[in-house]
This record gives C-alpha cells, sequence and structure tokens, in this order.
C-alpha cells in the first residue's frame, strides 16, 4: 500500500521496471560471451552496451513517475484476462495440434476457440465462420500458393 | 533527364506486365480493405501475407506489398470520412473536417477530394521517388561502416521524435528491439547468442513471428477488451459525389501544399504519411485566412491538404528504404525484410543489381495510384457495407490467417509458439503505454548496426573518436542530437503535445 501511494504514475513505473530487468538481463547474460576489446570487438560487445543503456533509460523512466505528478495517475486499468488467455491459449493449441491432426480439425479447432474470446458467441456463427475460413484457407495456401501444409491427421496420411 | 526517362520507361516495361498488374491492383484491394475495417492495419495485414511471398517472385512480391500500404492510405481516409472512424493512424485529421462534410450531406465531395488530392500526390510522389533516388544512391556509396552506422543512430531518433508520445519510453523500446534483434548467431565470431540451446533461436527469432505477435494478436486483445464502440453510418447520404466549382477553388491549393509538404517530410527519418497529415492540416488553418467553411466544421481544406500530404508522404517515404537499404517506419521495415526473404540484400546497390526490381517498383505505385481512383469512387457503397461485419467474426479471420502463415514460415511450430507469446508482450505494451512500432525499426536495424559499428572500430583500431573525427558522420550525429534535442526543450514539448492532442 505504502509504495503504490507513491507511485504517481502507474503506466510509466512499471514500463520503466520492465526495461529496468530485461536491459539488466542482456547485460548480465553477456558475460557468457567474450567481450573482446574496443579494437576487436566480440560479440557480447555491443548487446552488453546496449543492456546497460535500457537499464539506465528504464531507471529514469521509473524515478520519473515516482517524482512527476500525472493527473489521474495514468492508471493501468483492468486487464483482459479473457481475451487475452483465450487468444493466446488458442493460437498455441493450434501450434501444438497441426502437426499433430492436420489443417482440417486444427483450423476449424482454432477459429472456433478464438471466437469464444469475443462478448458475443454463438455456436452457429462460429461452426459457419470456421467452414467458411477453413475452405477459403484451403483455396488460397494449399491450392492456389502450394504451401505444404499437414492436411489430415498423421494416422491417416 | 534522358536517363530518368529511360528508367521510368524500364520501370512501365517491368509494371505494365499482366502478372504486375494483377499484383498491383491486389495489393491495391487489399489495402483499401484493411485500411477500411478499422483494427487490422497495414502492418498487421503485411506481416500476415510475408509467408505467402515465398512462392512469388521478388517484383511482383513487392508491388503487391506496396500496393497495401498506400491502398490502407486511401482506405482509412474513407472510413474517417464517414464514419470518424480513422481506419489508419494517418487519416486521423481527415476525420475532423470530413466527418463535419459527411454530417452536412456533403460525404460525396469529401471524398473526391480526397480521392483526386491523393492521386495528385501519389503522382508527384513517384517522379520525386524516380528523380532523387539515383543521386542519393550515389551519396550512398561514399558511406563507410562509420557513417552507416550514424545514419541509422538518426533514422531511429528521427522515427520516434516526431510520433506522439513518450520519447524516453519509445527510444528505450527502440533500444529493446535492437537487444532482441541481438539473439541471433553472432556473424563475426559464428557464437550462438542468448539462445539457450534452443536450436531454433541460434538463427534469430523470425521478424514475422514478432510483428504478427504485437500487431496482430496483440491488437485483437486490446480491442477485445475495450467496450463495443456505436458507430453512426452515413450510407444513404452518399450522393452527388462530384465537387462544386467552388470546392474545386477551394480545394486546389490546398492539394499543392499538402504536396509539397508530405514529399519533403516523408524523406525524413521517421516521416511518413501520419506526421504529413498532421503537419498539413496544421498549416492549412494556418494559411486560409478567410476559409468559406471554417475549419472543424467541413472546410473542404482541412479534407484536401493533409489527405495529399499524407499520401506523398507515404509515397516518398519509400526514398530512403530503397535507396539506404534503411526503413523510416514499420510498413517500410517490413519492405526491407520482404526483400531479405527474396534474397535481395536492401541499400544502395539495389538499383544497379535489380533494376527490374527498382524501377518497377516505382512505376508500378503511379500505376496503383491510379487503380485506386478508379476502385474507390463508385465502390464507396461496398466498402461501407464491409463496416457492417462485426468483429467478432473479423477477428477469429485474423488469427486464422496469421496462425497458418506463422506455420508455414519454416514449416515447423515453433514460429507459432513465439508469436503466441509476443501477443502477450504485445498487450502488455499496451497496457503500459509502450507503442511497438519503434521496437520493430529497432529489431531489424540492430543486426546491420552491429555489424557497421564493429566493422568501424575494427578500422578505427578501437577509436571511438572516428563517428565525430569523420565529416559525414559527424553531421549524421549532430542532426540526431539536435532532434532530441530540439524536442525536449520546454516549449517545443508542450507544443508538440497539443498538436498531437488537437487531433484526438
Amino acid at each position: 500500500m505504502k509504495i503504490k501511494s507513491r507511485i504517481k504514475n502507474e503506466k510509466d513505473f512499471w514500463s520503466g521496471l520492465m526495461f529496468v530487468v530485461v536491459g539488466a538481463g542482456f547485460a548480465w547474460g553477456a558475460h557468457n560471451y567474450s567481450f573482446g576489446s574496443a579494437a576487436r570487438p566480440g560479440p557480447a560487445y555491443f548487446p552488453f552496451g546496449l543492456g546497460i543503456l535500457l537499464a539506465l533509460l528504464g531507471a529514469v523512466i521509473l524515478l520519473k513517475a515516482l517524482v512527476v505528478e500525472v493527473e489521474g495517475g495514468d492508471r493501468i486499468g483492468t486487464v483482459a484476462w479473457k481475451p487475452l488467455t483465450i487468444v493466446v491459449g488458442s493460437v498455441a493449441l493450434f501450434g501444438m495440434l497441426l502437426p499433430w491432426l492436420g489443417l482440417f480439425i486444427a483450423l476449424p479447432l482454432l477459429v472456433c476457440t478464438s471466437a469464444l474470446a469475443g462478448d458475443e458467441f454463438h455456436w452457429g456463427e462460429a461452426l459457419a465462420n470456421a467452414v467458411v475460413l477453413t475452405t477459403g484457407s484451403w483455396c488460397i495456401f494449399i491450392w492456389g500458393l502450394n504451401l505444404t501444409i499437414p492436411l489430415l491427421p498423421a494416422f491417416m496420411r | 533527364m534522358n536517363e530518368l526517362l529511360n528508367h521510368l520507361a524500364l520501370g512501365f516495361a517491368v509494371a505494365f506486365s499482366l502478372q504486375n498488374l494483377a499484383y498491383a491492383f491486389g495489393g491495391a484491394l487489399l489495402g483499401t480493405l484493411i485500411g477500411v475495417l478499422p483494427g487490422l492495419g497495414p502492418v498487421a495485414t503485411i506481416a500476415m501475407l510475408l509467408p505467402s511471398i515465398y512462392a512469388l517472385d521478388a517484383t511482383p512480391a513487392l508491388i503487391m506489398l506496396a500496393g497495401i500500404y498506400y491502398g490502407a492510405q486511401y482506405g482509412g481516409s474513407t472510413t474517417a470520412i464517414l464514419i470518424n472512424v480513422p481506419g489508419e493512424a494517418s487519416s486521423v485529421v481527415t476525420a475532423i473536417d470530413g466527418y463535419a462534410m459527411a454530417r452536412r450531406g456533403r460525404a460525396g465531395p469529401a471524398l473526391a477530394a480526397a480521392g483526386l488530392g491523393s492521386f495528385f500526390a501519389g503522382c508527384v510522389g513517384t517522379l520525386i521517388i524516380a528523380a532523387f533516388a539515383p543521386p542519393l544512391t550515389e551519396l550512398a556509396f561514399k558511406f563507410g561502416p562509420a557513417e552507416y552506422f550514424s545514419l541509422m543512430v538518426l533514422g531511429l531518433i528521427g522515427a520516434v521524435v516526431l510520433a506522439s508520445g513518450s520519447l524516453i519510453k519509445a527510444i528505450a523500446m527502440i533500444v529493446l528491439g535492437l537487444l532482441l534483434g541481438q539473439i541471433n548467431t553472432d556473424v563475426i565470431s559464428g557464437v550462438p547468442r542468448y539462445s539457450f540451446d534452443i536450436p531454433e533461436l541460434t538463427d534469430g527469432i523470425g521478424f514475422v513471428a514478432i510483428a504478427m505477435g504485437v500487431f496482430g494478436f496483440g491488437e485483437i486483445i486490446a480491442n477485445l477488451g475495450r467496450p463495443a464502440a456505436q458507430r453512426e453510418v452515413f450510407t444513404k447520404d452518399v450522393k452527388g459525389l462530384w465537387p462544386t466549382k467552388k470546392d474545386f477553388q477551394d480545394a486546389w491549393p490546398a492539394v499543392l501544399r499538402g504536396t509539397a509538404l508530405g514529399s519533403v517530410l516523408g524523406i525524413l527519418p521517421g516521416g511518413g504519411a501520419l506526421l504529413s497529415s498532421f503537419a498539413s492540416y496544421t498549416l492549412e488553418k494556418k494559411i486560409t485566412r478567410q476559409p468559406s467553411v471554417p475549419f472543424g466544421q467541413g472546410a473542404i481544406q482541412g479534407v484536401a491538404g493533409p489527405e495529399s500530404a499524407n499520401n506523398a508522404g507515404a509515397q516518398t517515404s519509400f526514398i530512403p528504404m530503397l535507396t539506404l537499404g534503411i526503413p523510416p517506419n514499420a510498413v517500410m521495415a517490413l519492405m526491407v525484410g520482404a526483400m531479405t526473404i527474396k534474397g535481395i540484400q536492401p541499400g544502395p546497390q539495389v538499383m544497379t543489381s535489380n533494376p527490374d526490381l527498382f524501377w518497377g517498383l516505382i512505376a508500378s505505385m503511379w500505376i496503383g495510384n491510379a487503380m485506386l481512383i478508379v476502385l474507390n469512387l463508385p465502390l464507396i457503397g461496398i466498402w461501407i457495407k464491409l463496416l457492417t461485419v462485426p468483429y467478432r467474426f473479423l477477428f477469429p479471420a485474423i488469427v486464422c490467417f496469421c496462425g497458418i502463415g506463422l506455420y508455414t514460415l519454416n514449416n515447423n511450430n515453433f514460429d507459432v509458439f513465439v508469436a503466441a507469446g509476443f501477443g502477450v508482450v504485445g498487450y502488455l505494451f499496451h497496457k503500459l503505454g509502450c507503442e511497438p512500432a519503434p521496437l520493430l525499426l529497432g529489431f531489424i536495424l540492430g543486426p546491420m548496426m552491429e555489424e557497421n559499428l564493429r566493422r568501424a572500430l575494427l578500422l578505427s583500431r578501437g577509436d571511438w573518436g572516428t563517428f565525430v573525427a569523420r565529416p559525414l558522420s559527424a553531421t549524421l550525429l549532430i542532426a540526431a542530437g539536435l532532434m532530441i534535442l530540439v524536442v525536449s526543450l520546454p516549449a517545443i514539448r508542450a507544443k508538440r503535445q497539443v498538436a498531437f492532442q488537437d487531433a484526438d
């Protein structure tokens, strides 16, 4: 509670923190590679410098967020967990299932599961959309562009 | 002059082949379509299409992608005028007076002014590219690694100082992009970096996966997180398309000024369509002393000027990409990526090594602009119908095309997972108010920048002074420093915020 009341700009505070962590992470990770010298820069030279730079920029953003007052505090607001998990989850599921079950099963599944992320969901509409998109994708990508994508489940090929 | 004509003749010969005409048309049509649909921009669309260009030759592929870019500018203005929803960021200012005109039943003249102004600007832009590309290319050949590094610094800084939002956060996003570009195998020593022993990561993260994740999935999640907006559509009122004589008199000076302004701003790093349209609107407001209709209530100058400017800017922003291989905005970054996919190293040598591609692309832009005017004015009714397609049908389609595209990148599901991860990251950026376009620019330029930095240091035997000792490089760095300085001056900072808020 104490920290929360001291943050004057929520968005900047957390983005500053993100930059500090990522920058420091890259700079620290660079110690695995040879640094070289200015005359013969090694693979760690550039990422180390950039990582430090990012961490510094992040620190400035973070400190400003603690000092400079902003109207409304620039709140992050509520996170849209439902679309976030459903969209990302359905894409990941598609990635897992496609090589195994093939396009004709994985794609309609992707269309139907991702449609669940919207405010309104009707089974009829989602299925119709799935049929149209699967047929369309087959026409464009397989028949038209000759891309090689597994179509049928592994045991039927 | 003779040379210019020869070059253009070669370009038109290439662009008028049946195949290339078809791809220019397809690109322009698709661009208009996605420009009309809010929530789907050219960056996500081009990223979505990149995997499919493996099957195409380089020239038709780039012609199509370019068509999508300028087509989106046209389509974006249509929705800005008719329903006050700018399909693209660059048509935000068009919505102010364009929508006011539509409410007064003058949607037709507004659309015609936007279309004809854009066409004129597109023609001028194409000529400017043709005239200025060769001398700039020659200049680029004088560049050593130090100059290239400084030029990229200038390009990256330029890309963010002129954008809206927090400057320091935008710079941090560039650096983050540069760092993500460091996940690869080091070119000079052959050491895999930040790969965590994942074999797919030793080739680097695919920029298509980042673009689709952040601009495709991330935006979908952000859109779904917002409450559904109420829309008011003026479909029935679109009649009497042709502007009156008075409209023409009012509009043509604005078109000329907008074209000139847009052409100049487009060449600057970070310029392009968005900045041009804002600048032109401000200029028109200042210069037009006694408008027949006040600005904000449906002044045709407020539509014709910015629309010409954004199209001219979109056109001339190809110049740094084509001549130097340095993308001034996210769309151009994807075009650079597309060239690399087709095995063409972007840079000054493209003009001599692939003259067909270079001049064909330029000529196709003029043809594409002509097609757009034919396409847009009669088909406005159809575009408006499209807006009635609910988002709940649209977004699963975007997800589905992205999914297939990601898999076919390497015929491997790794990129699908990477993009899903970047979907989360993209939504995080959205929530934290971090603009993602600079990240993509940094990511594309990262490896090039590192190589040039290390080469320059090798040549100077480790002396960092080389960047300021060489006059050309020093000038570029000073210009970048000045840009940051000017933008951070308190007076300008306040003005910059006002300028962008004006448009909201």
